[in-house]
């Protein structure tokens, strides 16, 4: 499943799976992190799994590129692997304080406001993966018309809480940040949480989420509730 | 009892915050899934040193600061620190004030200050308290991570007026000297990256052979250059991927940045190279303005260098 493997530096192991982006390579990848977690294989300090990617970083003072590198090679991937897949729903606010980049939008997609919110909120994500800041989700696929690039100048930063839209993916800043997302809206969800150690992110890779549109009363009184 | 009350009191009162000061240790693993990267002292062999000077375990936390660094004063029993680096900083007992040397520990007393005026050509300095700093954990390592608010004083760099209290503290004096000069480096060793042929020849041909300017827009998550532009001929975006520290991005308008200890976990940028494991302290000791050149070096040449750099920080350990 693995198409190569080459080292990253001198410390790490970089696994391709491929060059698209899907459901089935993504699920590969994501079996694979989690049977050579469980190998608690020596040397291994950490595991990056992406859409397509796995980064394996090792300690260089107990182990190798090549070491490592034959024990994936003779991994036994537990093709039975379930995972505890969830369901969640995030709800977001796309009023005018909130939806920054609505606009933009609009012109970028040649689409009307409430069609962008329509198509936004009428389907059901994937979550890839997580990273880049703690807890932040990216999440696939939207439609087609709803495809963008990036901004054309980041924001230095981008409000915590913020829905973003790029390519074929939709993200929430889970802390304020710089990014160059389009983004539509807000959410009151602290989808990070470090004060739980054991299980810190609401949305892990191949939880499906899904969104659901709240006004400006809700936003400021979920917190209340 | 009451007595025994204000002899355990013993704290630091941090007059002046510095610019840059932070809490940390080895650092937290296993969480780059989630999103967060090992933080952890920058320059690990000065604070290994640093420790070893007042006789602490090596992972033991300590304060590191960037520029300039705090000035604190101390409030409690005898007490023995150390610096590390190539720093400048005084200790004022009573009236008198002396100029400190790195590499050796101090013995201060109740009401000494000391004053760490700067890091002299470099970054990261360390100060080493002989006890233990009472400090908040989040999985298991008190490293301040500031970008995501985790680590020891809510995830916050260090400011003005704060006090930290110390617990089981090591009065004997603990006189320790070490003879050791940071080394600098130019030319740092660099393995070729995933996405090396992303890159035209001219582009990568300048990579290794010019200048590069370390640019003021440096910190714990990432160093900035600024230098000869290296084409991309490929596509300036790759599918987000995982990142490493040492990775060397270059984004759409060809100006690298290497990721550092703080570093985002997932990056969509070509990776042009990495840093050699065995560069890595002194190349997070470069400080902003300084030139640099990137030297290839092949895997297997990294692995033994990083093999002899490692025993000689082991030798240095062993000579205090």
């Amino acid at each position: 499943m693995i198409k190569n493997i080459s080292n990253l530096g001198d410390a790490a192991v970089y696994c391709d799976f491929g060059k698209e982006v899907n459901k089935e390579i993504n699920s590969n990848v994501i079996k694979y992190f989690y049977s050579i977690r469980n190998q608690k294989i020596k040397g291994i300090n950490n595991l990056t799994p992406s859409y397509n990617k796995l980064i394996i970083s090792f300690d260089l003072k107990l182990t190798n590129f090549k070491e490592i590198k034959k024990k994936i090679e003779n991994l036994n991937i537990n093709e039975a692997f379930v995972q505890n897949n969830k369901k969640i729903t995030i709800p977001v606010c796309c009023e005018a304080t909130f939806g920054l980049d609505i606009d933009i939008l609009e012109k970028k997609l040649s689409l009307k406001r409430e069609k962008i919110l329509e198509n936004f909120f009428n389907k059901e994500y994937f979550c890839y993966m997580t990273g880049f800041i703690a807890g932040m989700p990216f999440l696939g696929n939207l439609n087609k018309n709803m495809h963008t690039k990036r901004l054309e100048t980041p924001r230095v930063r981008v409000p915590k809480g913020s829905v973003g839209i790029t390519e074929q993916f939709a993200n929430i800043y889970t802390f304020e940040s710089p990014g160059g997302w389009n983004i539509i809206g807000n959410t009151p969800v602290e989808v990070f949480d470090s004060g739980n150690e054991k299980d810190p992110n609401m949305i892990s890779p191949g939880d499906e989420v899904t969104f659901n549109e709240i006004s400006l009363d809700e936003y400021k009184s979920y917190h209340e509730q | 009892m009451n007595i025994n009350l204000i002899m355990n009191n013993n704290y630091f009162e941090i007059i002046r915050a510095g610019i840059n000061t932070t809490f940390q240790d080895e650092g937290r693993d296993n969480l780059y899934h989630i999103g967060i990267p090992f933080s952890g002292a920058m320059d690990r062999r000065n604070f290994y040193l640093a420790n070893k000077l007042v006789n602490n375990v090596l992972n033991a936390p300590i304060v590191e600061f960037a520029y300039q660094g705090p000035q604190l004063k101390y409030v409690g029993d005898k007490l023995n620190i150390s610096v590390t680096g190539d720093v400048v900083f005084k200790i004022k007992k009573n009236d008198t004030e002396i100029v400190g040397n790195c590499y050796e520990s101090y013995q201060i007393e109740n009401g000494d200050e000391i004053n760490i005026l700067s890091t002299n050509k470099s970054v990261y300095g360390y100060l080493a308290i002989g006890a233990e700093i009472d400090l908040n954990y989040q999985w298991k390592s008190c490293s301040i991570n500031t970008r995501a608010k985790i680590g020891s004083n809510n995830g916050n760099k260090l400011t003005d007026g704060q006090k930290f209290n110390l617990l089981n503290i090591n009065t004997k004096q603990n006189k320790k000297k070490l003879n050791y000069i940071n080394s600098k480096v130019e030319n740092l060793r660099i393995i070729k990256g995933t996405n090396f042929d992303y890159f035209s020849l001219e582009g990568a041909k300048n990579f290794f052979s010019k200048q590069f300017i370390v640019s003021k827009l440096s910190d714990r998550m990432g160093m900035r250059l600024e230098g000869p532009k290296i084409e991309n001929i490929v596509n300036s975006n790759i599918k987000s991927e995982g990142l490493i520290k040492g990775v060397i991005q270059v984004p759409a308008d060809g100006n690298p940045i290497i990721m550092l200890s703080d570093h985002g976990t997932i990056g969509g940028y070509p990776k042009i190279g990495v840093v050699a494991s065995v560069d890595y302290d002194r190349l997070v000791q470069i400080s902003p303005g300084s030139k640099i050149k990137f030297q290839e070096i092949e895997l297997s040449d990294a692995e033994t260098l990083f093999k002899l750099y490692e025993m000689e920080t082991q030798n240095l350990l062993s000579q205090i």
